[in-house]
C-alpha cells in the first residue's frame, strides 16, 4: 500500500498543528460556532447526539496492521473501545472529546493516517473495489489512481468551499464493486482501441434526497489528462452549482439542469484551457505511485480444490462459511476472505478494540499485513493462502468474524442512525437487529440466497438504501419514527435505484414486512433466481399486494 | 483608515469601496474608488477617466463579464458574502491564469483567517479581513503549510513535477 514520503508526512503533521490551533481558537472564543463548523467538518468532526463523532479517513479502504493497532489504541485511550466501519470505508469514533481530537490526529499522523476532508463541502475520500489488485475480473488496479486523486484533492485550494460534498469512486474491474454510478464522479479504468489506458467519466450520480445514476460525459479520457479534466468539472461545479438551497446543491442537480450534454460541453470548454498545462500527469508520477501497489511476494502455489473439498466434508460450518465469505483471487492457491462485521446483536460495521488488534495480527500472519474496509461495512483479508483457510476460519470463529452471511439478508448495510447521528430521522440499528433476529436460521438464510438489505436513518442515505435489493429509509412523521421500504435497487453488474413500495411502517412491524417480502419471493422464484431477479421479472405489485393486504 | 493585508503586510488602505447602489458621482468624488460591476457596465465611458479605478464582483458575478476591460482596472475585488462561499476562488484563478491580470486581486466581505491560504493559493494578493478581526492574526494562516500537492497560482507546478525535479537535483549532487 502507499507509504508516505517526507512530503506526505510533513503535510499531515502541519495539518495536526493547524487543527490544534483551530481547536484552541474555538475553545478560546476566537472562532464562533458557525466559523468553526466547516473547519471541524473538513476534519471529520461532527457534533452528535451524545458526543462528537470523528470520521477517520480509510483511503480507498486500505488499512495496514500498524494502523489497525493504532486505531485500537485510540479507541481505548479516547473512546469506548470500539469503532465503526462506514459505507465509504472510513472509520468512525462515536465518543471522542472535542478537546482530544488534536491529540488523536497526532496519533493518527504517526501511522500515516488523518481525517482530512472526511466531511464538509469538499472532495471526500475516494472509494474503490475492496478486491482491487486481486480480483480475477480486474482490468487495471485502481489503487494508484485513487492515491493520485487523494493527493490532488487534499487541500486543493480552489475546491475547499464547494456548494456541497463531493464523492469519487473508481472501478477497474468488469463488475463494478465500487458503485461508481451513484457517485458525484465515477471513473472506469479502461483501454481504447489502440490499447491506451484511460477513463470513462461519469458525473452526477448520487443517493440522498434525489437519487440519480451518473451520466457518461467522456467515453475515453487519456490518463495524462485525468486531473486537468477533474479540475474542469470541479471548477464548473464550484462556479455554477446551486448554493441557495442545500438540497439542490449537489452536482447532480447542476448536471440535470444543464443536461449531461450541456454540462459536458461546459466542462470541455473549461478543459481546453487546462489541458496540457502543469496539471498534466507524468508517467514518472504514475510509476512512482504504482510502485506502492505492486504484487506482494506471492508464493508459487496451486489451487487447493481437493483439500478444500475434503475440509468441507469434515467441517460443514467451514463449507458454509467459505461458500459465502470468500472471494476468488487472481493468483493460484490464494483467496480473499471477508470478515463479517454483521453478527446478530452487534451494530453492523462495529468493531471492538480487541477485534481491531486481532485483525492486525491476522493480517500479518495471513495476508501481508494489510486489511481493507468495504462499502458493505465488512473487512477483507485480500491475500490468504487457500491451504491456510481452515486455520483462519477456526481463528476468526473465536473472534466473532465468521458469521457466514456475506451477501445474505443478515449482512445488513446500516448507518449509525438515530442512536448516534444527529441528522437521523429514525433509528436504524434496532431495525437491523430485529431483522437479523428474525432471520437467524442459517438454512433459511442460505435458501433465500443473495439479498442486499440496506437501512438509512434519513434521506442522506449513508446506508445506501436506494441500491439495496430491499431498502429501508427512516422517516419522521409528526415526531414519530416510521420506515419506508423500497425494492429493486442494485449495484455491481448493473446499478439501479429502488422503487418505493408504499406507505411507511412502524418500527415493530418491520420484521413482518421483510418476512412477507421474502415470502412473495419464495413463492414466485424459479430455480436459480435471486430475489432481485424475481423482482425484476414480476415487478413491484405482488410484493405490494402481500404486504398491504388486510389481515385475515 | 481601514487596514488591509497586501503582499503579506498590514497596511493602511488607500481605496474606497463603493456599495452596490453607488452612482457615477460617488465614483467621481473619490480618489481611488472600487466600483460595483453594474455601475461600470452602465457608465463605462464616464468612469474610464478615473486614474486609479478598481472594480468589485459579487459572488454570483462572473469574471468573464470583465475580461474585455481588465486593462482599465488597477484592482479587482471579489466579494465573499459568507465565508463558506468558494465561487471566487475559481474567479481569482481565472483572473490570474486565464486573463493574465497582474494587478491587485483583493478579497472583500466575509474574509477570515482560515480562508486566507486558499485565497492566496488561488491568486489573491490582498485581503480585507473582516474589521472585527485582527489582520496580524489572520496573516499566520499563510504559513501553516509548507507542502502543497496541487499546482495553483502561487506555485504553478504540482508536487509531482517538483518532486521529480528535487530528486534529479539530489541525484546530480551525489
Amino acid at each position: 500500500m502507499y507509504l508516505y514520503d517526507s512530503y506526505d508526512q510533513q503535510l499531515v503533521q502541519e495539518r495536526v498543528a493547524q487543527y490544534r490551533d483551530q481547536t484552541r481558537r474555538y475553545l478560546a472564543g476566537e472562532l464562533s460556532e458557525e466559523e468553526f463548523l466547516p473547519l471541524r467538518l473538513q476534519n471529520g468532526l461532527y457534533i452528535q447526539r451524545h458526543a462528537p463523532m470523528l470520521r477517520i479517513a480509510g483511503p480507498y479502504g486500505m488499512l495496514a496492521s500498524r494502523q489497525l493497532r493504532m486505531l485500537a489504541q485510540i479507541t481505548r485511550k479516547y473512546d469506548k473501545e470500539y469503532a465503526h466501519i462506514t459505507t465509504r470505508t472510513n472509520v468512525q469514533l462515536n465518543w471522542p472529546k472535542l478537546e482530544d481530537v488534536p491529540d488523536i490526529l497526532a496519533d493518527l499522523a504517526s501511522v500515516q493516517m488523518h481525517s482530512i476532508q472526511t466531511s464538509g463541502n469538499c472532495i471526500r475520500n475516494t472509494t474503490t473495489d475492496p478486491f482491487a489488485g486481486v480480483a480475477p475480473d480486474e482490468v487495471v488496479d485502481p489503487r494508484p489512481w485513487c492515491e493520485i486523486l487523494r493527493q490532488w484533492s487534499t487541500f486543493h485550494p480552489e475546491f475547499l468551499r464547494l456548494p456541497r460534498k463531493f464523492k469519487f469512486a473508481i472501478n477497474g474491474s468488469l463488475i463494478d464493486r465500487a458503485a461508481t454510478e451513484v457517485h458525484d464522479i465515477g471513473l472506469h479504468l479502461c483501454h481504447n482501441e489502440q490499447g491506451e489506458l484511460g477513463f470513462r467519466v461519469l458525473v452526477g450520480g448520487g443517493l440522498g434526497r434525489t437519487p440519480l445514476l451518473g451520466s457518461v460525459i467522456k467515453e475515453f479520457l487519456p490518463w495524462q489528462h485525468v486531473l486537468s479534466y477533474m479540475e474542469a468539472i470541479l471548477r464548473v461545479y464550484n462556479r455554477f452549482g446551486r448554493r441557495d438551497n442545500k438540497f439542490k446543491a449537489r452536482i447532480k442537480i447542476l448536471v440535470k439542469a444543464l443536461t449531461p450534454e450541456g454540462f459536458a460541453a461546459k466542462v470541455d470548454e473549461e478543459w481546453q484551457y487546462l489541458k496540457d498545462g502543469p496539471t498534466t500527469l507524468t508517467a514518472e508520477e504514475v510509476e512512482r505511485v504504482s510502485q506502492h501497489f505492486t504484487e506482494p511476494d506471492y508464493l508459487a502455489l496451486h489451487n487447493e480444490e481437493q483439500l478444500l473439498a475434503q475440509q468441507d466434508l469434515e467441517y460443514p460450518g467451514f463449507a458454509r462459511w467459505r461458500s459465502r465469505n470468500t472471494h476468488p483471487h487472481k493468483k493460484p492457491g490464494y483467496i480473499s476472505v471477508v470478515l463479517s462485521l454483521k453478527k446478530t446483536g452487534v451494530a453492523p460495521g462495529d468493531i471492538t478494540a480487541r477485534q481491531l488488534d486481532a485483525v492486525a495480527d491476522l493480517a500479518e500472519r495471513y495476508s501481508f499485513g494489510e486489511a481493507r474496509g468495504t462499502r458493505e461495512q465488512n473487512l477483507v483479508l485480500a491475500d490468504v493462502e487457500q491451504r491456510e483457510l481452515l486455520a483462519l476460519w477456526q481463528e476468526i470463529r473465536e473472534l466473532g468474524f465468521a458469521t457466514p452471511n456475506i451477501g445474505l439478508l443478515s449482512d445488513i448495510v446500516c448507518c449509525p442512525g438515530g442512536d448516534y447521528c444527529a441528522l437521523a430521522n429514525a433509528k436504524s440499528i434496532p431495525v437491523a437487529e430485529a431483522i437479523q433476529q428474525r432471520f437467524e436460521d442459517l438454512d433459511f438464510l442460505f435458501d433465500i440466497g443473495d439479498l442486499h438489505l440496506n437501512i438509512s436513518g434519513c434521506m442522506n442515505a449513508c446506508g445506501h438504501h436506494h441500491i439495496g435489493h430491499i431498502g429501508i429509509l427512516g422517516v419522521d412523521k409528526k415526531g414519530e419514527e416510521f420506515y419506508q421500504v423500497s425494492l429493486g435497487g442494485s449495484s455491481g453488474r448493473e446499478t439501479s435505484l429502488g422503487k418505493i413500495l408504499g406507505p411507511s411502517f412502524a418500527q415493530d412491524a418491520m420484521p413482518d414486512v421483510i418476512s412477507k417480502l421474502i415470502g412473495v419471493y419464495l413463492d414466485n422464484r424459479t430455480e436459480e433466481e435471486r430475489f432481485i431477479d424475481t423482482y425484476q421479472r414480476i415487478g413491484l405489485e405482488p410484493f405490494k399486494e402481500k404486504v398491504y393486504a388486510p389481515h385475515h | 483608515m481601514p487596514r488591509i493585508i497586501k503582499n503579506r503586510e498590514v497596511i493602511e488602505d488607500q481605496w474606497t469601496l463603493l456599495p452596490a447602489d453607488a452612482d457615477v458621482q460617488d465614483a467621481l468624488d473619490c480618489r481611488q474608488p472600487i466600483i460595483p460591476l453594474a455601475l461600470w457596465q452602465a457608465h463605462a465611458d464616464q468612469l474610464r477617466s478615473i486614474a486609479q479605478l478598481g472594480i468589485w464582483l459579487d459572488s454570483n458575478e462572473l469574471v468573464e463579464d470583465l475580461a474585455q476591460d481588465l486593462e482599465v482596472f488597477s484592482l479587482v475585488a471579489l466579494n465573499f458574502p459568507v465565508f463558506t462561499d468558494g465561487r471566487h476562488f475559481s474567479s481569482a484563478r481565472l483572473l490570474r491564469e486565464r486573463y493574465a491580470f497582474k494587478k491587485e486581486v483583493r478579497a472583500i466581505g466575509d474574509v477570515l483567517r482560515d480562508q486566507l491560504l486558499m485565497m492566496k493559493r488561488c491568486g489573491f494578493d490582498a485581503f480585507a479581513v473582516r474589521d472585527d478581526r485582527d489582520p496580524h492574526d489572520a496573516l499566520r494562516a499563510l504559513d501553516e503549510f509548507s507542502v502543497q500537492y496541487q499546482g495553483a497560482w502561487d506555485i504553478p507546478l504540482p508536487l509531482y513535477r517538483r518532486r521529480a525535479a528535487a530528486s534529479q537535483v539530489a541525484v546530480a549532487t551525489v
